[in-house]
């Protein structure tokens, strides 16, 4: 037997650091996601709230879309839709652009409960001092409103980093995909499974932890 | 001067003021009673601005409130306002919350806008709670906060809607008594009000509103002690 050759190789150091940079890219595509889609979030749930009827209409049918057909789907979609109308996108851009919009439609809808929350009476008292629409919106609803629903937001980042996962369908190496490659080496899931897992949540209890100091610091 | 001239207001089909026809005087104060929906306080709204109107005229010192050309901004600075819930911007402590204003609509250096603050706080009682936040003061500390707020912008009229109504009947004492001192300093003020004691008190005039329309007008003891309209004084014998 020891003269014949083996399919599978033992879990060794160096694939924690395989799965290391993997975690990395997991960090990366979920930071631009996140990142790029509170902005477009903001704006998109800043005009739901302030033009009900005409951005419902537009905006929060692409967005309702978005938010109810599941991610695998729509990253598959993409992936395959874009190098039809002639963009050349890699698994990282096309991964990020779903993400993005994706993470757009959930925020959206936290940013227009967090305007919500200030109210029309609070509104009112802001514009009453002579503040110009945006001067209220800069100086009152945000800052306002930020702290209301600051806690979705975080729900919304957290699930965004585990949703990245997703993004490995596409054949980008992240973290999941190189547990994928690993457990099919090693054929020792319960161990590669549990580090991913413990680097999901390296990645994850940083925000939460930081979010809740936040949220204490406001509250006091 | 605030001259109001054949207001008609509308809420869909609701017709809310019907033709109100009214004059305020600098450093006159004018009390406005009536019961709830007799479009008392869409009267103060429409005066800064803060209501559409359908037909007729506000006119502040000269500028046509609901003019498209008027910069409504500044106007709104000549008119500060008191609602019923008093607003208070919770991120922001009493200070900043009365210096915000002044620094970021009036553009007055960070100091300035902190001294401006400083004084009307004082002003209205709360100068030992500066730098406490909305969160830690009671009712009536919060409103006579949010009449420090309006103070700072210091405006030249003073609109009050309701501000004792929302507050526990233990506080309603302190904000009046703020309300008062205001009087008595000169301030031009237009108070609508559920405290008729306040009313008779301190106010030059007291006009009662019914289903949109100002039934009556005049000195308090023409309105509390010889009403000319039956509807006045239906509602005064039940709020006595």
């Amino acid at each position: 037997m020891s003269n014949s050759a083996s399919f599978f190789s033992d879990f060794q150091i160096s694939d924690l650091l395989f799965l290391g940079e993997a975690a990395g890219r997991t960090l990366g595509i979920s930071t631009v996601s996140i990142t790029i889609g509170t902005a477009l979030g903001c704006v998109f749930g800043w005009a739901l709230q302030e033009s009900k009827w005409f951005a419902q209409a537009t905006i929060g049918t692409i967005l309702d879309i978005f938010r109810s057909v599941p991610l695998i789907i729509q990253l598959i979609l993409f992936y395959n839709f874009f190098p039809i109308i002639g963009w050349k996108m890699g698994p990282f851009a096309a991964g990020a652009f779903v993400l993005s919009i994706y993470t757009a439609a959930l925020v959206a809808n936290v940013v227009r409960g967090g305007i919500d929350a200030v109210g029309t009476p609070m509104r009112r008292a802001a514009r009453s001092l002579g503040m110009s629409y945006w001067q209220d919106l800069r100086y009152v609803v945000w800052p306002i409103g930020l702290r209301a629903v600051f806690p979705s937001w975080v729900g919304v980042a957290l699930s965004v980093i585990k949703d990245s996962a997703l993004v490995s369908v596409l054949g980008y190496l992240e973290l999941l995909r190189a547990s994928q490659i690993l457990i099919t080496r090693t054929q020792e899931p319960f161990i590669i499974l549990a580090c991913a897992g413990a680097f999901y949540f390296a990645l994850s209890y940083p925000l939460s932890k930081y979010s809740k100091k936040l949220e204490e610091g406001w509250a006091s | 001067m605030i001259e109001i001239k054949q207001l008609h207001k509308y809420f869909g089909a609701l017709h809310v003021l019907q033709g109100i026809d009214l004059n305020v005087s600098k450093g006159e104060v004018l009390s406005i009673i009536g019961s709830s929906g007799s479009g008392k306080s869409t009267l103060l709204y429409c005066i800064n601005g803060l209501e559409e109107i359908q037909k007729g005229q506000v006119v502040v010192d000269g500028t046509t409130v609901h003019d498209k050309k008027t910069d409504i901004n500044k106007l709104r600075q000549r008119l500060g306002m008191v609602f019923q819930q008093w607003n208070s911007f919770p991120h922001l402590t009493a200070l900043e919350n009365v210096a915000l204003a002044p620094k970021i609509v009036k553009k007055v250096s960070r100091d300035q806008a902190k001294s401006i603050a400083e004084k009307q706080l004082k002003h209205v009682g709360l100068g030992d709670k500066l730098d406490v936040y909305p969160s830690a003061l009671s009712g009536g500390q919060q409103q006579r906060l949010a009449i420090a707020r309006a103070l700072a912008m210091e405006p030249e009229y003073m609109l009050f809607d309701e501000a004792t109504s929302a507050l526990d009947p233990e506080l309603v004492g302190e904000v009046l008594d703020t309300m008062r001192l205001l009087a008595e300093e000169g301030m031009t003020m237009i108070c609508v009000t559920h405290e008729m004691g306040f009313a008779r008190d301190v106010s030059d005039r007291v006009a009662y509103f019914h289903q949109g329309v100002m039934e009556e007008v005049g000195p308090p003891e023409q309105i509390f002690g010889a009403p000319q309209s039956v509807h006045t004084q239906k509602f005064l014998a039940n709020v006595r």
